[in-house]
């Protein structure tokens, strides 16, 4: 049952992480995106980490996805753009890498093939991982909030109109 | 029954799809987007033997992951937009004003 819906959350993401890469309109791309986001959400819930599925959701699916679309739509590629993507060395090149590696990491995993142990009571949920970022992982903690607090002044900068 | 080499080949997986956009693609906004795959994968395999051990330490490190992500796509975007008002164009092989 459990390897039914592994199986079936890991086809969402596979495939629509193909359609990503192979789409030519960036609106589409976006939108399966999303869908692979969403199935590894899933997967993450598999894996008892409740809190994380739901932030993917929230944070990814919400406020990422939505920033994407705002800047593909703001752009508004016309038809010429999009008829402008070919296949060329480049992309042979990267296809024939990233096989390489897929085949190379696949191979060197299929040795750990123990099942997962059964986990600890309580694991995985809010208070468990709350705890963990506010003791043992304090300061990344608060190096995260000053990189946000960073970020939001860069974009602030950039986004303006340059008046000098 | 699901193993952690599932989900590490699954990673692993969705990496190399990552990895193959980032080179084929030539639209900055996909490649974006094959950057935040990668990332996914990554945050798969923190959370998966993060199971396998029965620590939360690695759903803690999936957090910092996921907020770091948010803050790059904010930046990155924004020199996206930049750019295309400057050139009016996303695509990499029509950038390139820091060629000297």
């Amino acid at each position: 049952m459990e390897l039914a819906f592994f199986y079936i959350f890991a086809a969402i993401s596979v495939i629509s992480a193909i359609l990503v890469v192979s789409f030519r309109n960036t609106l589409s791309s976006a939108l399966a995106l999303v869908m692979t986001l969403f199935g590894v959400a899933c997967l993450y819930a598999m894996l008892e980490a409740h809190f994380l599925a739901i932030m993917q959701i929230l944070v990814y699916a919400g406020a990422v996805m939505v920033l994407f679309i705002f800047v593909i739509m703001l752009m508004n590629l016309g038809r010429e753009e999009l008829l402008k993507i070919k296949m060329s060395f480049a992309g042979v090149v990267g296809i024939l890498i990233g096989g390489y590696l897929a085949t190379i990491l696949v191979l060197r995993l299929s040795s750990l093939s123990s099942p997962l142990p059964e986990a600890p009571q309580g694991y995985g949920s809010i208070a468990e991982v709350g705890r963990l970022l506010f003791s043992d992982y304090m300061i990344p903690f608060e190096i995260t909030s000053f990189l946000l607090l960073v970020s939001i002044i860069g974009v602030v900068v950039m986004a303006r109109k340059e008046t000098a | 029954m699901v193993t952690l080499a599932h989900y590490l080949t699954l990673s692993a997986i969705l990496f190399s799809i990552g990895v193959t956009g980032v080179v084929c693609r030539r639209n900055t906004l996909v490649i974006f987007m094959s950057i935040e795959l990668m990332l996914n994968a990554a945050n798969l395999t923190f959370i998966a033997f993060g199971r396998h051990h029965g620590n939360a330490a690695g759903q803690t490190i999936a957090f910092f992951v996921i907020a770091l992500a948010a803050a790059e796509i904010a930046v990155g975007l924004a020199i996206i937009v930049a750019i295309f008002k400057k050139l009016g164009t996303v695509d990499v092989g029509d950038i390139r004003f820091l060629k000297g």
